[in-house]
Protein backbone atom coordinates (compact mmCIF):
# COMPACT_ATOMS: atom_id res chain seq x y z
CA UNK A 1 0.00 0.00 0.00
CA UNK A 2 2.52 2.56 1.22
CA UNK A 3 4.69 2.01 -1.98
CA UNK A 4 1.94 1.76 -4.21
CA UNK A 5 1.12 5.11 -2.94
CA UNK A 6 4.73 6.51 -3.17
CA UNK A 7 5.10 5.30 -6.85
CA UNK A 8 1.57 6.75 -7.87
CA UNK A 9 2.75 10.40 -6.10
CA UNK A 10 5.72 9.98 -8.30
CA UNK A 11 4.43 9.30 -10.97
CA UNK A 12 1.54 11.92 -10.67
CA UNK A 13 4.29 14.69 -9.69
CA UNK A 14 6.55 13.63 -12.79
CA UNK A 15 3.06 13.75 -15.36
CA UNK A 16 2.63 17.69 -13.65
CA UNK A 17 6.06 18.51 -14.58
CA UNK A 18 6.35 17.02 -18.32
CA UNK A 19 2.44 18.42 -18.71
CA UNK A 20 3.59 22.37 -17.38
CA UNK A 21 7.06 21.85 -19.69
CA UNK A 22 4.69 20.40 -22.89
CA UNK A 23 2.14 22.88 -22.32
CA UNK A 24 4.95 25.67 -22.85
CA UNK A 25 6.81 24.48 -26.01
CA UNK A 26 3.68 23.72 -27.73
CA UNK A 27 2.06 26.54 -27.50
CA UNK A 28 5.50 28.55 -28.79
CA UNK A 29 5.39 25.60 -31.10
CA UNK A 30 1.34 26.69 -32.21
CA UNK A 31 2.63 30.33 -32.52
CA UNK A 32 5.46 29.45 -34.84
CA UNK A 33 3.19 27.26 -36.78
CA UNK A 34 0.32 29.28 -37.23
CA UNK A 35 2.35 32.69 -38.41
CA UNK A 36 4.04 29.98 -41.00
CA UNK A 37 0.94 28.56 -42.18
CA UNK A 38 -0.58 32.35 -42.75
CA UNK A 39 2.98 33.09 -44.17
CA UNK A 40 2.58 30.16 -46.88
CA UNK A 41 -1.95 30.91 -47.30
CA UNK A 42 -1.18 34.08 -48.21
CA UNK A 43 2.04 33.44 -50.61
CA UNK A 44 4.53 34.81 -47.95
CA UNK A 45 7.51 32.78 -46.28
CA UNK A 46 6.28 33.93 -42.29
CA UNK A 47 9.14 34.02 -40.08
CA UNK A 48 12.53 33.04 -41.54
CA UNK A 49 15.51 35.10 -39.81
CA UNK A 50 15.42 33.82 -36.35
CA UNK A 51 16.83 29.93 -36.48
CA UNK A 52 16.17 27.88 -39.31
CA UNK A 53 12.38 28.64 -40.68
CA UNK A 54 12.25 31.06 -37.78
CA UNK A 55 11.32 28.14 -35.67
CA UNK A 56 12.97 30.23 -32.86
CA UNK A 57 11.02 33.15 -33.59
CA UNK A 58 8.40 32.83 -30.78
CA UNK A 59 10.68 31.86 -27.92
CA UNK A 60 12.64 35.32 -29.18
CA UNK A 61 9.47 37.44 -28.90
CA UNK A 62 8.71 35.21 -25.76
CA UNK A 63 12.03 36.65 -23.80
CA UNK A 64 11.14 40.26 -25.51
CA UNK A 65 7.85 40.02 -23.45
CA UNK A 66 9.23 38.73 -20.37
CA UNK A 67 11.14 42.33 -20.62
CA UNK A 68 8.06 44.47 -21.37
CA UNK A 69 6.93 46.75 -18.68
CA UNK A 70 3.44 45.95 -17.21
CA UNK A 71 1.06 48.92 -17.29
CA UNK A 72 -2.24 48.34 -14.89
CA UNK A 73 -4.28 51.58 -16.28
CA UNK A 74 -5.34 54.02 -13.31
CA UNK A 75 -8.75 54.24 -13.93
CA UNK A 76 -8.44 50.12 -14.01
CA UNK A 77 -9.98 47.48 -11.45
CA UNK A 78 -6.41 46.55 -10.54
CA UNK A 79 -6.93 43.49 -8.25
CA UNK A 80 -9.49 41.65 -10.74
CA UNK A 81 -7.06 42.75 -13.68
CA UNK A 82 -3.76 41.80 -12.17
CA UNK A 83 -5.40 37.95 -11.12
CA UNK A 84 -7.24 37.55 -14.50
CA UNK A 85 -4.56 36.40 -16.74
CA UNK A 86 -3.23 33.92 -13.55
CA UNK A 87 -6.96 32.87 -13.91
CA UNK A 88 -7.21 32.19 -17.59
CA UNK A 89 -4.00 29.98 -17.71
CA UNK A 90 -4.93 27.61 -14.54
CA UNK A 91 -7.93 25.68 -15.91
CA UNK A 92 -6.19 25.02 -19.18
CA UNK A 93 -3.35 23.12 -17.44
CA UNK A 94 -6.32 20.76 -15.57
CA UNK A 95 -7.55 19.90 -18.79
CA UNK A 96 -4.23 17.75 -19.30
CA UNK A 97 -4.75 15.99 -16.43
CA UNK A 98 -7.23 13.39 -18.35
CA UNK A 99 -6.06 14.03 -22.16
CA UNK A 100 -5.48 10.27 -22.83
CA UNK A 101 -2.27 10.44 -25.32
CA UNK A 102 -1.96 6.63 -25.03
CA UNK A 103 -3.19 3.15 -23.59
CA UNK A 104 -1.14 4.22 -20.34
CA UNK A 105 0.18 7.44 -20.72
CA UNK A 106 -2.53 9.62 -18.79
CA UNK A 107 -1.80 11.03 -16.00
CA UNK A 108 -5.40 10.43 -14.38
CA UNK A 109 -7.77 8.50 -15.46
CA UNK A 110 -10.91 9.65 -14.17
CA UNK A 111 -14.32 8.18 -14.33
CA UNK A 112 -15.25 12.12 -15.27
CA UNK A 113 -13.00 13.12 -17.51
CA UNK A 114 -15.08 14.33 -20.39
CA UNK A 115 -16.97 16.46 -17.84
CA UNK A 116 -13.83 17.80 -15.81
CA UNK A 117 -12.25 19.49 -19.24
CA UNK A 118 -15.88 20.79 -20.39
CA UNK A 119 -16.39 21.95 -16.69
CA UNK A 120 -13.24 23.71 -16.27
CA UNK A 121 -12.89 24.66 -19.95
CA UNK A 122 -15.74 26.67 -19.17
CA UNK A 123 -14.04 28.73 -16.35
CA UNK A 124 -11.93 30.75 -18.37
CA UNK A 125 -14.55 32.71 -19.74
CA UNK A 126 -14.98 33.74 -16.24
CA UNK A 127 -11.14 34.90 -16.53
CA UNK A 128 -11.95 36.53 -19.97
CA UNK A 129 -14.92 38.48 -18.25
CA UNK A 130 -13.05 39.46 -15.22
CA UNK A 131 -9.86 40.79 -17.47
CA UNK A 132 -12.27 42.73 -19.73
CA UNK A 133 -14.58 43.92 -17.46
CA UNK A 134 -11.58 45.42 -14.81
CA UNK A 135 -9.80 47.17 -17.97
CA UNK A 136 -12.45 49.85 -18.15
CA UNK A 137 -11.88 50.25 -21.28
CA UNK A 138 -15.08 50.42 -23.81
CA UNK A 139 -13.22 47.94 -26.19
CA UNK A 140 -12.01 45.34 -23.71
CA UNK A 141 -15.81 45.28 -22.28
CA UNK A 142 -17.08 44.84 -25.40
CA UNK A 143 -14.93 41.99 -26.32
CA UNK A 144 -15.55 40.30 -23.15
CA UNK A 145 -19.43 40.66 -23.00
CA UNK A 146 -19.57 38.90 -26.62
CA UNK A 147 -16.87 36.47 -25.61
CA UNK A 148 -19.25 35.54 -22.57
CA UNK A 149 -22.22 35.03 -25.13
CA UNK A 150 -20.41 33.96 -28.11
CA UNK A 151 -19.02 31.00 -25.47
CA UNK A 152 -22.62 30.05 -23.63
CA UNK A 153 -23.89 29.74 -26.70
CA UNK A 154 -21.57 27.47 -28.10
CA UNK A 155 -21.21 25.74 -24.79
CA UNK A 156 -24.45 23.77 -25.39
CA UNK A 157 -24.72 22.04 -28.90
CA UNK A 158 -20.94 21.41 -28.08
CA UNK A 159 -22.30 19.60 -24.87
CA UNK A 160 -25.35 17.86 -26.53
CA UNK A 161 -22.72 16.45 -29.27
CA UNK A 162 -20.03 14.96 -26.70
CA UNK A 163 -23.45 13.65 -25.11
CA UNK A 164 -24.06 11.36 -28.04
CA UNK A 165 -20.43 10.21 -28.16
CA UNK A 166 -21.27 9.49 -24.46
CA UNK A 167 -24.53 7.09 -25.25
CA UNK A 168 -22.73 5.09 -27.56
CA UNK A 169 -20.23 3.74 -24.92
CA UNK A 170 -22.11 4.64 -22.00
CA UNK A 171 -18.73 6.15 -20.20
CA UNK A 172 -17.25 9.38 -19.74
CA UNK A 173 -13.38 7.96 -19.08
CA UNK A 174 -11.29 8.91 -21.45
CA UNK A 175 -9.61 5.36 -21.86
CA UNK A 176 -13.02 3.46 -22.48
CA UNK A 177 -14.41 5.95 -25.03
CA UNK A 178 -10.70 5.64 -26.79
CA UNK A 179 -10.97 1.85 -26.55
CA UNK A 180 -14.36 1.86 -27.98
CA UNK A 181 -13.37 3.39 -31.29
CA UNK A 182 -10.46 0.45 -31.81
CA UNK A 183 -12.02 -0.64 -35.42
CA UNK A 184 -14.37 2.43 -36.19
CA UNK A 185 -13.85 5.91 -35.29
CA UNK A 186 -17.10 7.81 -34.10
CA UNK A 187 -16.41 10.50 -36.83
CA UNK A 188 -18.06 7.71 -39.22
CA UNK A 189 -20.63 6.71 -36.60
CA UNK A 190 -21.49 10.45 -35.86
CA UNK A 191 -20.49 12.70 -38.51
CA UNK A 192 -22.83 15.28 -37.41
CA UNK A 193 -21.41 14.93 -33.80
CA UNK A 194 -17.86 15.33 -35.12
CA UNK A 195 -18.77 18.09 -37.14
CA UNK A 196 -20.79 19.99 -34.44
CA UNK A 197 -18.34 19.38 -32.17
CA UNK A 198 -15.13 20.96 -34.38
CA UNK A 199 -17.57 24.17 -35.20
CA UNK A 200 -17.94 24.75 -31.57
CA UNK A 201 -14.33 24.23 -30.47
CA UNK A 202 -13.58 26.88 -32.58
CA UNK A 203 -15.69 29.16 -31.65
CA UNK A 204 -15.13 28.09 -27.83
CA UNK A 205 -11.43 28.71 -28.21
CA UNK A 206 -12.31 32.34 -30.07
CA UNK A 207 -10.99 31.30 -33.08
CA UNK A 208 -11.45 32.49 -36.92
CA UNK A 209 -14.35 32.56 -38.56
CA UNK A 210 -15.48 33.27 -35.07
CA UNK A 211 -12.85 35.42 -33.40
CA UNK A 212 -15.96 38.16 -32.78
CA UNK A 213 -14.73 39.34 -29.34
CA UNK A 214 -11.51 40.16 -30.53
CA UNK A 215 -12.14 41.71 -33.56
CA UNK A 216 -8.78 43.81 -34.56
CA UNK A 217 -10.31 45.89 -37.08
CA UNK A 218 -13.94 46.63 -34.90
CA UNK A 219 -12.62 46.09 -31.06
CA UNK A 220 -8.52 46.40 -31.64
CA UNK A 221 -7.82 43.85 -29.62
CA UNK A 222 -11.08 42.68 -27.42
CA UNK A 223 -10.99 41.95 -23.96
CA UNK A 224 -7.02 41.79 -23.99
CA UNK A 225 -7.26 45.25 -25.13
CA UNK A 226 -5.12 46.81 -22.28
CA UNK A 227 -3.06 43.70 -21.17
CA UNK A 228 0.64 44.39 -21.67
CA UNK A 229 3.95 42.42 -21.42
CA UNK A 230 3.71 38.73 -20.04
CA UNK A 231 0.52 39.31 -19.08
CA UNK A 232 -1.24 39.50 -22.61
CA UNK A 233 1.26 37.07 -23.07
CA UNK A 234 -0.56 34.41 -20.44
CA UNK A 235 -3.72 34.76 -22.74
CA UNK A 236 -2.20 34.49 -25.58
CA UNK A 237 -0.50 30.97 -24.07
CA UNK A 238 -3.98 30.03 -22.60
CA UNK A 239 -4.95 30.51 -26.18
CA UNK A 240 -3.05 28.28 -27.74
CA UNK A 241 -3.02 25.72 -25.25
CA UNK A 242 -7.00 25.71 -25.50
CA UNK A 243 -6.91 25.11 -29.40
CA UNK A 244 -4.57 22.12 -28.01
CA UNK A 245 -6.90 20.71 -25.60
CA UNK A 246 -10.32 21.20 -27.84
CA UNK A 247 -8.10 19.17 -30.85
CA UNK A 248 -6.95 16.57 -28.33
CA UNK A 249 -10.44 16.21 -27.31
CA UNK A 250 -11.99 15.80 -30.64
CA UNK A 251 -9.20 13.02 -31.56
CA UNK A 252 -10.37 11.48 -28.52
CA UNK A 253 -13.85 11.60 -28.71
CA UNK A 254 -14.07 11.20 -32.62
CA UNK A 255 -10.56 10.03 -34.41
CA UNK A 256 -9.93 7.14 -32.76
CA UNK A 257 -7.22 8.61 -30.15
CA UNK A 258 -3.84 6.25 -30.01
CA UNK A 259 -5.70 3.91 -32.55
CA UNK A 260 -4.20 3.92 -36.23
CA UNK A 261 -6.82 4.29 -38.82
CA UNK A 262 -9.62 1.17 -38.41
CA UNK A 263 -7.60 -0.98 -36.59
CA UNK A 264 -3.93 -0.63 -38.42
CA UNK A 265 -1.53 0.92 -36.50
CA UNK A 266 1.56 0.58 -38.92
CA UNK A 267 3.67 -0.56 -36.55
CA UNK A 268 3.62 3.26 -35.22
CA UNK A 269 3.05 3.70 -30.62
CA UNK A 270 0.11 5.14 -29.92
CA UNK A 271 1.43 8.34 -28.95
CA UNK A 272 2.64 8.97 -32.27
CA UNK A 273 -0.90 8.65 -33.86
CA UNK A 274 -2.40 10.77 -31.17
CA UNK A 275 -0.65 13.53 -31.38
CA UNK A 276 -0.43 13.33 -35.25
CA UNK A 277 -3.75 13.52 -35.17
CA UNK A 278 -3.73 16.48 -32.68
CA UNK A 279 -1.69 18.47 -34.75
CA UNK A 280 -3.21 17.44 -37.98
CA UNK A 281 -6.59 18.78 -36.15
CA UNK A 282 -4.88 22.19 -35.62
CA UNK A 283 -3.68 22.54 -38.96
CA UNK A 284 -7.22 22.41 -40.14
CA UNK A 285 -7.74 24.79 -37.36
CA UNK A 286 -5.30 27.70 -38.80
CA UNK A 287 -6.18 26.67 -42.12
CA UNK A 288 -10.29 27.49 -41.53
CA UNK A 289 -8.72 31.09 -39.61
CA UNK A 290 -6.93 32.11 -43.14
CA UNK A 291 -9.23 31.24 -45.40
CA UNK A 292 -12.66 32.07 -43.80
CA UNK A 293 -13.91 35.59 -43.37
CA UNK A 294 -15.22 36.89 -39.63
CA UNK A 295 -18.74 36.32 -39.21
CA UNK A 296 -20.80 38.73 -37.88
CA UNK A 297 -22.18 39.18 -33.97
CA UNK A 298 -25.77 38.40 -35.01
CA UNK A 299 -24.85 35.77 -37.83
CA UNK A 300 -22.76 34.12 -35.04
CA UNK A 301 -25.48 34.17 -32.34
CA UNK A 302 -28.20 33.19 -34.70
CA UNK A 303 -26.07 30.34 -36.45
CA UNK A 304 -25.75 28.70 -32.96
CA UNK A 305 -29.09 29.04 -31.39
CA UNK A 306 -31.07 28.10 -34.96
CA UNK A 307 -28.81 26.15 -36.92
CA UNK A 308 -26.42 24.02 -33.92
CA UNK A 309 -29.06 23.58 -31.41
CA UNK A 310 -31.72 21.74 -33.07
CA UNK A 311 -29.16 20.17 -34.85
CA UNK A 312 -27.13 18.47 -31.97
CA UNK A 313 -30.79 18.00 -30.31
CA UNK A 314 -31.99 15.97 -33.34
CA UNK A 315 -28.57 14.13 -33.41
CA UNK A 316 -28.84 13.06 -29.95
CA UNK A 317 -32.67 11.91 -30.41
CA UNK A 318 -31.59 9.92 -32.90
CA UNK A 319 -28.96 7.94 -31.75
CA UNK A 320 -30.83 7.55 -28.76
CA UNK A 321 -33.72 6.07 -31.14
CA UNK A 322 -31.16 4.04 -32.99
CA UNK A 323 -29.02 2.94 -29.90
CA UNK A 324 -32.38 1.66 -28.05
CA UNK A 325 -34.13 -0.49 -31.41
CA UNK A 326 -31.41 -1.42 -33.54
CA UNK B 1 -12.57 12.43 -3.28
CA UNK B 2 -8.37 11.74 -3.63
CA UNK B 3 -8.65 11.58 -7.33
CA UNK B 4 -9.55 15.29 -7.29
CA UNK B 5 -6.64 16.30 -5.12
CA UNK B 6 -4.63 16.19 -8.50
CA UNK B 7 -6.82 18.57 -9.95
CA UNK B 8 -6.27 20.92 -6.91
CA UNK B 9 -2.38 20.00 -7.15
CA UNK B 10 -2.59 21.03 -10.82
CA UNK B 11 -4.30 24.28 -10.48
CA UNK B 12 -1.62 25.62 -7.16
CA UNK B 13 0.88 25.10 -9.68
CA UNK B 14 -0.61 26.66 -12.63
CA UNK B 15 -1.26 29.83 -10.76
CA UNK B 16 2.55 29.43 -9.25
CA UNK B 17 3.66 29.25 -12.98
CA UNK B 18 1.39 32.17 -14.15
CA UNK B 19 2.47 34.06 -10.78
CA UNK B 20 5.72 33.16 -11.31
CA UNK B 21 6.12 34.67 -14.93
CA UNK B 22 4.07 38.24 -13.78
CA UNK B 23 6.77 38.60 -10.86
CA UNK B 24 9.40 38.00 -13.02
CA UNK B 25 8.89 40.30 -15.57
CA UNK B 26 7.43 42.59 -12.91
CA UNK B 27 11.29 42.75 -11.68
CA UNK B 28 12.94 42.88 -14.57
CA UNK B 29 11.00 45.10 -16.88
CA UNK B 30 11.11 48.81 -17.16
CA UNK B 31 8.79 51.20 -14.79
CA UNK B 32 8.05 54.51 -16.26
CA UNK B 33 4.89 55.79 -15.32
CA UNK B 34 3.37 59.24 -16.46
CA UNK B 35 -0.49 60.10 -16.86
CA UNK B 36 -1.32 59.89 -20.20
CA UNK B 37 0.35 55.72 -20.99
CA UNK B 38 -2.13 55.31 -17.77
CA UNK B 39 -5.18 56.51 -19.21
CA UNK B 40 -7.45 53.47 -20.76
CA UNK B 41 -6.86 53.38 -24.75
CA UNK B 42 -8.93 54.41 -26.97
CA UNK B 43 -7.46 55.53 -30.62
CA UNK B 44 -5.66 58.41 -29.16
CA UNK B 45 -8.82 59.98 -27.67
CA UNK B 46 -9.23 61.13 -24.38
CA UNK B 47 -12.34 58.66 -22.64
CA UNK B 48 -14.91 61.20 -21.76
CA UNK B 49 -17.90 58.85 -20.56
CA UNK B 50 -17.34 56.04 -18.49
CA UNK B 51 -16.78 52.60 -20.14
CA UNK B 52 -18.89 50.42 -18.05
CA UNK B 53 -22.40 51.74 -20.60
CA UNK B 54 -25.98 50.34 -20.99
CA UNK B 55 -25.38 46.73 -23.26
CA UNK B 56 -28.31 45.09 -25.33
CA UNK B 57 -30.74 43.59 -23.47
CA UNK B 58 -29.89 40.02 -25.72
CA UNK B 59 -26.92 39.19 -23.67
CA UNK B 60 -29.40 38.82 -20.57
CA UNK B 61 -31.60 36.74 -22.56
CA UNK B 62 -28.64 35.06 -23.93
CA UNK B 63 -27.57 34.06 -20.16
CA UNK B 64 -31.10 32.89 -19.33
CA UNK B 65 -31.25 30.26 -22.44
CA UNK B 66 -27.97 29.04 -21.60
CA UNK B 67 -28.65 28.39 -17.98
CA UNK B 68 -31.91 26.54 -19.04
CA UNK B 69 -30.41 24.51 -21.62
CA UNK B 70 -27.12 23.84 -20.13
CA UNK B 71 -28.40 22.39 -16.86
CA UNK B 72 -30.43 20.73 -19.58
CA UNK B 73 -27.10 19.27 -21.07
CA UNK B 74 -26.01 18.45 -17.55
CA UNK B 75 -29.26 16.31 -16.77
CA UNK B 76 -28.75 14.27 -19.30
CA UNK B 77 -25.14 12.99 -18.51
CA UNK B 78 -25.82 10.42 -16.09
CA UNK B 79 -28.84 9.52 -18.33
CA UNK B 80 -25.97 8.90 -21.17
CA UNK B 81 -23.85 7.12 -19.25
CA UNK B 82 -26.99 4.88 -17.14
CA UNK B 83 -28.57 3.96 -20.76
CA UNK B 84 -28.78 0.99 -21.12
CA UNK B 85 -30.03 0.06 -17.37
CA UNK B 86 -32.61 2.38 -17.36
CA UNK B 87 -33.94 0.36 -20.52
CA UNK B 88 -37.36 1.49 -22.07
CA UNK B 89 -38.40 3.74 -19.34
CA UNK B 90 -35.82 5.46 -19.16
CA UNK B 91 -35.63 6.04 -23.25
CA UNK B 92 -39.16 7.66 -22.82
CA UNK B 93 -38.82 9.45 -19.88
CA UNK B 94 -36.38 11.37 -21.46
CA UNK B 95 -37.96 11.60 -24.85
CA UNK B 96 -40.52 13.63 -23.14
CA UNK B 97 -38.10 15.95 -21.65
CA UNK B 98 -36.25 16.51 -24.74
CA UNK B 99 -40.07 17.15 -26.08
CA UNK B 100 -40.78 19.64 -24.09
CA UNK B 101 -37.62 21.25 -24.20
CA UNK B 102 -37.86 21.40 -28.12
CA UNK B 103 -41.15 22.99 -27.78
CA UNK B 104 -39.52 25.70 -25.44
CA UNK B 105 -37.14 26.34 -27.79
CA UNK B 106 -39.69 26.64 -30.39
CA UNK B 107 -41.59 29.26 -28.65
CA UNK B 108 -38.98 30.91 -27.74
CA UNK B 109 -37.86 31.18 -31.20
CA UNK B 110 -41.12 32.16 -32.72
CA UNK B 111 -41.72 35.21 -29.98
CA UNK B 112 -38.25 36.24 -31.56
CA UNK B 113 -35.77 36.53 -28.62
CA UNK B 114 -33.59 34.68 -31.43
CA UNK B 115 -33.61 37.58 -33.51
CA UNK B 116 -30.23 39.68 -33.01
CA UNK B 117 -30.91 42.22 -35.23
CA UNK B 118 -34.64 43.51 -34.07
Amino acid sequence: MGSEMASDWIRIIVGLIIVLAFSQLNALFLVWLERKVAGHIQLRYGPMEVGPHGILQTIADGIKLVGKELITPLSADWKLFVIAPVLVFMPVLVAFLVLPFDENLVIRDMNLGVLLIFAFSTLSVLAILAGGWAANNKYALLGAIRSVAQNVAYEIPLLLAVLSVALMTQSLRFSEIVAAQCRVWFIFLQPVAGLIFLICATAETNRAPFDIPEAESELIAGFHTEYSGMRFGLFFLAEYTNMFIVSAVATALFFGGWHGPFGFSFGLPGIVWFLLKVYILLFVIMWVRWTFPRVRFDQLMNFSWKVMLPLSLLNLIVTAAVLKFI
Amino acid sequence: MSEYIHVLIMLVLAAATAGGMLVATSLIGPKKSFIDKMEPFECGESPIVSPKLRFSVKFYLVALFFVIFDIEAVYAYPWAVLFKELGLFGFIEMMIFLTILAIGLIYVWRRGALEWDR
